[in-house]
């Protein structure tokens, strides 16, 4: 901004054509913090930007680094909060938004994390940030009525093998070779048990408004995922798991929107 | 192109809103009389956040301020955004929608932060393109919100307030007026608030933001403002809107406080002072 002219003349401001500064320069020095400031930008009386363009750089890298701490609260807590904030200045630059709804920002950190030599050493990671974006999603997830239980009870034996479940829009399933949802649960609830190694997957639901996400062993998790695909609940079940287990869980936490018979 | 009939937000204090006082707005509300949300907070698809809002629009008059938009971009407006903006006017009929002289957005990447522009016969043009473009889409009148600023461009050809008289000029859009973002820039740049608020086109005014902000210093030891959000307004901003109430007329005043958020007497109180302003003026004081 300038001083607001007195004089009343509309484009009296710089008696010399300037050089246009891009926006793709200015972005390029806004990510490199160790660069220069771009040219053509000044303080007070045409002095140079100096430490001006460094707000931008900090808003920028700031509050994205918020967004990333908002989004993976266990992540964060699982790797410190030093280290946390130096990721996410890595990935942030790697990983802009790629929109302006920043609910859904950092989709790519599973990826991110699996690549990411300095947590090579913490495989289960991956996973643990799936599931920390699984219920940022299930929050926002479409609203959705649940299916009455017993409609399913209704069901002859025969036509319930056949039958295909319709899901809520906020369900989804972390799957993982890791105690996903144990250590997603111990960094979430002092109270909760310390995970033991094994296969695990997490079921994420949103039976009100708050998102809830609940350990599955493999064979369930396997049979969830078959009725997720859209498998007739017979074909599914032959995964193994125990199918009445898995449906009343799925009732109780109104994941079911509808049975297709 | 729009209808300029249709009611907009009453001359008395609003907040932004923050999720934590949900239930306070819905039964204590003290003197605001309109809340304001960020836009791109409200562009999921259900739950929480939607079922507040339809609440709230059902008891309030709401403001949507989009952060977005990048209406300063040198590429084109982001048509999927316009797209989820439109849904969501159709959705609660707000009774303004407001967007910032500034840029967000680089090749399809948000940068989430307002950005700045030179001001400059190009800027102009692209910016009053992107304005007609934003009031099109979403069949309303939009205001444009002054930014505060923490650098200039060498290249600038126009002052701020002749650059938004004449975006006013070729768009039809309104204008909100920030007045802390005024006091920001203009210490920052070492120029009168005063005469910043003199100058403006205060007749297309329709919205007035108060909002609190930080103090740092440059690489000279000048007095250097950070436009935060996270305190309660400065008493020069007060002072400061006070001038800028006897020029406009009575406006729909905003607290903005979006980091470091307070417990609701707080805000209420800020709200409370803002109402304040309007009843002096109404006293002729």
């Amino acid at each position: 901004m300038r001083s607001p002219s007195s004089s009343g003349q509309k484009y009296s401001l710089s008696a010399q054509p300037q050089p246009s500064l891009r926006q793709p320069e200015f972005v390029a020095a806004l990510l490199a913090p160790e660069t220069a400031v771009p040219p053509g930008l000044t303080g007070p009386d045409g002095s140079p930007a100096g430490k001006r363009f460094d707000i931008y750089r900090n808003n920028v890298a700031v509050s994205l680094t918020e967004a990333l701490e908002t989004g993976f609260p266990v992540l964060r807590k699982l790797v410190g909060e030093a280290f946390f904030a130096a990721l996410a200045g890595v990935f942030l630059r790697r990983h802009l938004p790629s929109s302006p709804i920043l609910a859904r920002y950092g989709q790519e950190m599973p990826a991110f994390l699996a690549e990411f030599p300095p947590v090579a050493h913490l495989p289960y990671l991956p996973d643990v940030a799936r599931l920390e974006l699984a219920l940022r999603a299930a929050y926002h997830a479409g609203d959705a009525s649940p299916l009455d239980p017993a409609a399913l009870g209704a069901l002859a034996p025969e036509a319930l093998d056949r039958a295909l479940l319709i899901f809520s829009p906020a369900v989804q399933l972390v799957r993982s070779i890791h105690p996903v949802h144990a250590i997603w649960a111990a960094n979430s609830d002092p109270a909760a048990p310390r995970p033991r190694p094994g296969a695990q997957a997490a079921l994420v639901t949103r039976p009100g408004f708050d998102p809830l996400a609940d350990p599955l062993g493999p064979n369930d998790g396997e049979l969830v995922a078959g009725l997720m695909e859209g498998k007739p609940l017979g074909l599914a079940a032959e995964a193994g798991g125990d199918l009445a287990r898995v449906l009343s869980l799925l009732l109780s936490r109104n994941a079911i929107t509808e049975l297709c018979t | 192109m729009f209808d300029a009939t249709r009611p907009g937000l009453p001359a008395r204090p609003g907040v932004g809103y923050k999720s934590r006082h949900f239930q306070a707005l819905m039964t204590d509300p003290g003197p605001v009389g309109w809340i304001e949300i960020h836009a791109e907070n409200c562009m999921g698809d259900g739950g929480r956040p939607l079922a507040q809002l339809q609440a709230l629009s059902a008891r309030f008059p709401v403001s949507v301020h989009g952060v977005g938009l990048s209406i300063g971009g040198e590429a084109p407006l982001d048509r999927d955004h316009l797209a989820r903006l439109r849904r969501l006017c159709d959705r609660i009929t707000p009774a303004s929608f407001s967007e910032h002289l500034a840029w967000s957005t680089h090749d399809s990447r948000f940068l989430n932060d307002l950005l700045p522009l030179p001001y400059t016969v190009a800027t102009l043009a692209r910016v009053a393109d992107h304005i007609a473009e934003v009031q099109d889409v979403l069949g309303r009148r939009m205001l444009l919100e002054n930014p505060s600023s923490y650098l200039a461009f060498r290249e600038s050809t126009l002052t701020e307030t002749d650059f938004l008289a004449e975006i006013v000029a070729r768009t039809g859009c309104g204008l909100l007026l920030d007045v802390n973002n005024v006091f920001v820039s203009a210490t920052n740049l070492a120029t009168s608030p005063q005469d910043y608020i003199a100058a403006f086109p205060v007749e297309h005014v329709a919205e007035i933001h108060l909002g609190g902000h930080d103090e740092d210093r440059d690489d000279d030891g000048a007095p250097l403002l950070i436009d935060s959000h996270g305190r309660e307004v400065a008493d020069p901003v007060w002072a400061l809107l006070d001038i800028t109430l006897a020029r406009t007329g009575p406006k729909p005043l905003l607290i903005e406080w979006d980091t470091d958020v307070p417990d609701w007497p707080v805000l209420r109180a800020e709200a409370g002072r803002a109402a304040r302003a309007l009843d002096r003026l109404h006293a002729g004081g």
